[in-house]
């Protein structure tokens, strides 16, 4: 498939890029992990296998071939040729039909999926981007106008469409090793108050606005791992939470991290907007990771019976 | 002060060393990382200065408490372990555009330009960890006299290769981040190079120093 326009920030990626921390680099990968299983899921690809990541703009692209596709992650307003297409269905494109997708209408993050995987040679095996390092993926660096992405095979499947996870502001974290590291009154406040999503955000951090949390005493901390969903808080007190690209290490004291089942959700937060943590414990962090994993066995099994 | 693992994820363990940052605790945790790495829940271990977070793979909370137990029992009677690393000379061009930062410094600090620069070649330092970005080599053994607080305000754009100094460390960035540290200089050598069996120029336990190309003031 070709790229006709892009205004977007659009890249391959898979599940991330794991076993290379020990050199500095870090997992890449999709910033809303649910999202692209159950789209591999939708069209019987493996769970892993990389999509094109869309937030922010529009994107045309020209199918090259005949193509089973489906969209997952964030609502965009998308057309074939003239024809409004749903997400969260498989659908069927010809050679020479155009895919227009226009604005996203619910989330940031949407991923384009194709039976059969794009064929992409893996780095570090992993198809991820690595943006910074600029390598993996699609030439280590955001698609542009004229780029060809190549579809291992061409093929249709029978139209079928499943659920999405409801998208919720309300995010469940669990404390992290420096939680009682701050004062009681922040503590509740990080609980209490609605944080909004600052536009400086990006795929390596989502840095919320809200009344600054404060420390009992001022804080050193050495380089340790770190890694997505883990909360830091810098000494100016707003929060920054760590997304699919951030660095191994870092040295900001954390005070909680979103739940696994929960990343996506938070991925999907749109600059501007707000989101709301709740604490709970490790024990319903793991259980809700389980219904999560349940939820793409039901897309699974459905797709493989369609 | 008890060494205690952490949960810092469903996924990560982190345990943190005690202050003050030594060699010694470093090898520490060279050592139990070596060990680790083995251990069939773990998908990834990563060293930080004086620290070592612990990936696992997904995992049940029984299985979760019983990996957690295994782990605090090594803590006991920690090993250590020395690596005799390979030693490299990281040449760099100090000062000016390549350093914006080192005129400030040498004022902040009383001592003159070269003096700066003298302190900060005639170290030889110890690769204790690499992490932050790829390639990101974390250094032990800069000289107190040069130990500098970071940017207040970290810059936007750090230029790849940049040589600065943070706090207790120095080290080197391979590519261009943002990021706080105060920059003396410039190094043309690529640390990290996906063409080479080994992608990173240096690994833990490397040791290096610093060669003056030029000094710009």
């Amino acid at each position: 498939m070709k790229i006709l326009t892009t205004s977007a920030l659009a890249s391959i990626q898979d599940s991330g890029r794991f076993g290379y921390r020990s050199m500095g680099v870090d997992r890449s990968g999709v910033m809303d992990s649910w999202a692209l299983q159950a789209g591999n899921a939708l069209l019987k690809n493996d769970l892993n296998e990389p999509a094109i990541e869309i937030a922010v703009g529009s994107l045309t692209v020209q199918f090259e071939e005949d193509v089973c596709f489906c969209l997952t992650g964030a609502l965009y307003e998308a057309y074939i040729d003239d024809k409004r297409i749903p997400c969260y269905w498989r659908i069927n494109a010809q050679a020479g039909q155009t895919l227009k997708l226009l604005r996203p209408l619910q989330g940031m993050y949407t991923y384009l999926c194709v039976h059969g995987g794009f064929d992409i040679e893996p780095v570090l095996q992993s198809s991820s981007t690595n943006l910074k390092a600029g390598f993996g993926g699609f030439k280590g660096r955001y698609l542009k106008t004229d780029d060809v992405l190549k579809v291992r095979i061409a093929s249709s499947l029978p139209v079928i469409g499943v659920a999405r996870l409801e998208p919720t502001n309300m995010i469940r974290v669990i404390k992290n090793s420096e939680y009682e590291y701050f004062t009681s009154a922040s503590k509740a406040a990080f609980e209490s108050q609605q944080w909004q999503l600052q536009s400086s955000s990006n795929r390596m951090g989502y840095r919320l606005d809200g009344t600054a949390l404060e420390f009992n005493e001022a804080t050193q901390m050495s380089s340790h791992g770190v890694d997505i969903g883990m909360i830091q808080v810098p000494p100016q007190g707003q929060p920054i939470v760590l997304m699919a690209d951030a660095q191994t290490t870092g040295g900001y004291p954390k005070i909680a991290t979103v739940i696994n089942a929960d990343i996506g959700l938070m991925a999907q937060i749109r600059f501007g907007k707000t989101c709301q943590f709740i604490v709970v414990e490790v024990e319903q962090a793991l259980r809700e990771q389980q219904k999560r994993q349940h939820y793409i066995e039901q897309i699974k099994e459905y797709a493989h019976e369609s | 002060m008890e060494l205690q693992w952490q949960l810092c994820s469903e996924t990560n363990l982190t345990l943190f060393f005690p202050k003050p940052i030594t060699l010694e605790k470093q090898q520490q945790c060279w050592a139990l990382a070596d060990s680790i790495q083995q251990m069939p829940e773990v998908l990834e271990v990563v060293i930080g200065m004086n620290t070592l977070s612990v990936f696992t793979v997904s995992l049940t909370w029984i299985e979760l408490e019983a990996f957690k137990d295994r782990l605090s029992a090594l803590l006991d009677d920690i090993p250590s372990k020395t690596i005799n690393g390979k030693h490299i000379e990281i040449p760099v061009h100090y000062g000016g555009k390549y350093g914006p930062d080192l005129k400030t410094l040498a004022t902040e600090l009383g001592l003159s330009v070269e003096a700066v620069v003298k302190l900060h070649t005639e170290a030889t330092y110890t690769v204790y960890f690499i992490g932050f970005q790829p390639g990101f080599p974390y250094l032990g053994g800069l000289s107190e006299a040069l130990y500098f607080p970071r940017h207040a305000t970290p810059r936007t754009k750090v230029p790849a290769g940049s040589v600065g100094i943070g706090g207790e460390q120095t080290g080197v960035y391979p590519f261009e981040s943002p990021g706080g540290w105060q920059l003396l200089g410039q190094t043309d050598i690529p640390l990290f190079d996906l063409t080479k069996a080994s992608p990173t120029l240096l690994n833990a336990g490397d040791t290096l120093k610093f060669t003056a190309i030029d000094i710009y003031k």
